[in-house]
């Protein structure tokens, strides 16, 4: 292990030249939503600094975020970030295997410690004592706890790492649980998305090592630098949004010119992310340029929400039936309401002139309205 | 400061008869009632077009602004109902007792429950003949303190907070309220709560327009005149 290289002499190693070099600090600094005047600083950093380690764990996942991360579209990000982090420790990427991996592992957490960042993919079961996800012989839980002990920061990777994602929906039979409901006392960065864009990935990592600090984060703890809007703010296909020009049905008319997919249950306005800006394999495409609604996986808790194709939740998980959504539930109430106001009305009048008849006939006026 | 809490010796100085009309609702009052009817109505139809968009428009998209137009008309009406029920609370300050009853529901008093529960069963034909009321019967303000007081700030803070989604981070909204999306546990549950409130309180208007029209055919009292002229007049010289 070097440990007292930089990352520009790692990336010099790895045969990358000074002038592409310079080319990626500045994409950097553009992609982090960064001024021109950043780019030496961050050639700075790289050329001064010796690297920080990362470790990437793996919980209960599918492995699509490290999937998407391989595949950034930044020029020499897939060369140099993976090169800058993951041979320390990613045990699916890493070429050694076994006893050899775990002691790596435990190499790094004694030589960085309290200085290296965990990058967590995936999440653990807590039932069963953590026994539904094992690593290395023991529960993931604990190995997730062992490392996070001396970690500078988390990075919780992906829809499961911060929210649950699938295997936390309901009924959640493993309990599986987002990291930070796990890991409380240190600083943890929620990267969501199923998987996040690996653009997304790889600048919130340049921007931990570069600036030697976290990104600004949101409320939900998200980096604010690409999850401060949501879809539908950016997408190409607002401008048929505010038009009022929708796809009414899949394949219809609208749907070959393109229009708003809002209809058939885009969850664009309700789902931050980065996909309408940056986009995903090298800005090719996004589900909704490719004629398919956002289904919101960025969101939390988005497979318990209720189809993909419909705009309102369903309201399964407060009683009601697996059809319902608010509007339905709403509807029928004020049906109901409306009919007894009906019926209350015609027994009101039916009183009424029954009480008539009374005062006309002399009876007590006292049973009757004054009117 | 006016003190929030009418005492029975207030209410029991007037006299209720078929002469006297009794000043009940001031005129910001009326003002703000019928504005409110208003932005309610504009928001309850312009919210439900939002979540159920019309027939999709043909033609170029620059021709046509119609979600726009009803986002706009459902901000704008927002931000009339939400400044109004601002000024209503400061008039239920510096008003009439009668101002203090949509924010005050006096629980702890048994004449209130003994007064709402004679107003059900006159609701539930078990009684002939309801009690004379100068400001609102007990079981009006029961409803008007949930579905309007209470229903109103949920409302304000929801509609809000959805706002501050396309307002942006550092917008005032944001600040004030954009700690309510991950409260309640994301966008769409903000915005399915907020289809609920409007169901919560077409069914209020429901109830209400019926109740008014009701009462002022059937109570001892009149009722939807009020609301026009401020004041109330009685059918009979009869005690209570």
């Amino acid at each position: 292990m070097q440990g007292l290289e930089t990352f520009y002499e790692v990336m010099r190693r790895q045969g990358i030249t000074r002038r592409s070099f310079l080319k990626y600090c500045s994409l950097t600094a553009a992609a982090l939503g960064l001024g021109p005047e950043f780019v030496p600083q961050i050639a700075h950093a790289m050329e001064t600094k010796p690297r920080t380690p990362v470790l990437w764990l793996h919980g209960l996942e599918c492995t699509c975020c490290s999937e998407s991360f391989i595949r950034s579209a930044h020029p020499l990000a897939k060369d140099v970030v993976l090169s800058m982090i993951s041979l320390d420790y990613d045990d699916t990427l890493m070429a050694s295997a076994g006893h050899q991996a775990e002691a790596i592992l435990h190499e790094v957490m004694e030589k960085y410690k309290g200085n290296y960042i965990l990058a967590v993919e995936g999440n653990p079961p807590l039932n069963e004592d953590g026994m539904f996800c094992i690593v290395g012989g023991k529960p993931f839980l604990d190995q997730l706890r062992m490392v996070a002990k001396d970690a500078k920061a988390v990075i919780s990777w992906g829809s499961c790492a911060s929210h649950g994602c699938v295997q936390a929906a309901r009924p959640n039979p493993t309990r599986a649980t987002p990291v930070h409901e796990v890991i409380t006392d240190k600083p943890i960065i929620k990267v969501p998305g199923c998987p996040p864009i690996a653009e997304v990935m790889t600048g919130v990592i340049t921007y931990m090592l570069t600036f030697d600090r976290i990104p600004e984060l949101d409320r939900q703890g998200r980096p604010k630098m690409f999850y401060s809007q949501r879809i539908h703010d950016k997408c190409y296909r607002r401008p048929h949004f505010d038009a009022g020009q929708f796809v009414e049905a899949f394949d219809d008319e609208g749907a070959r010119k393109g229009y708003c997919l809002y209809k058939v249950g885009c969850k664009g306005p309700t789902t931050y992310n980065a996909c309408s800006t940056v986009r995903w394999n090298e800005g090719t495409s996004f589900p909704i340029q490719a004629g398919h609604g956002c289904i919101g996986c960025s969101e939390d808790g988005f497979w318990d929400k209720g189809s993909w194709y419909a705009r309102l939740s369903d309201l399964h998980g407060v009683g009601f039936g697996v059809e319902s959504n608010a509007d339905r539930v709403g509807l029928a109430a004020a049906g109901v309401v409306g009919g007894a106001v009906a019926v209350h009305a015609a027994v009101s009048a039916l009183k009424r002139a029954q009480h008539k008849g009374d005062i006309g006939s002399g009876g007590s006026s006292h049973t009757g309205d004054a009117a | 400061m006016a003190s929030l809490d009418h005492t029975p010796a207030d209410i029991a100085a007037e006299k209720p008869s078929r002469v006297t009309a009794v000043y009940v609702y001031e005129a910001p009052v009326r003002l703000w009632h019928w504005t409110n009817a208003l932005s309610i109505t504009v928001l309850a139809v312009t919210g439900y077009l939002i979540g159920s968009p019309l027939p999709t428009m043909s033609g170029e998209a620059s021709t046509h602004y119609v979600m726009g137009t009803i986002r706009f008309l459902h901000f704008a009406a927002g931000y009339v109902f939400a400044v109004g029920f601002i000024f209503r609370i400061y008039w239920a300050f510096v008003g009439n007792h009668h101002a203090r009853q949509l924010f005050v529901l006096p629980f702890w008093r048994r004449s209130f429950w003994n007064g709402l529960i004679d107003e059900a069963k006159w609701y539930l034909f078990l009684k002939n003949r309801p009690k004379k009321y100068i400001g609102h019967n007990p079981l009006a303000q029961f409803a008007m303190f949930f579905a309007i007081g209470i229903g109103s700030v949920f409302m304000i803070v929801t509609g809000f907070a959805l706002y501050s989604e396309g307002a942006g981070p550092g917008s005032w909204q944001d600040h004030l309220f954009g700690w309510v999306i991950p409260l309640m546990g994301g966008s769409m549950a903000v915005h399915t709560w907020h289809h609920l409130g409007m169901w919560a309180i077409l069914i209020f208007v429901i109830i209400h327009v019926y109740a008014a029209i009701r009462e002022d055919i059937m109570s001892r009292q009149s009722m939807v005149s009020t609301m026009i002229s401020g004041m109330r007049t009685f059918k009979d010289d009869d005690p209570d």
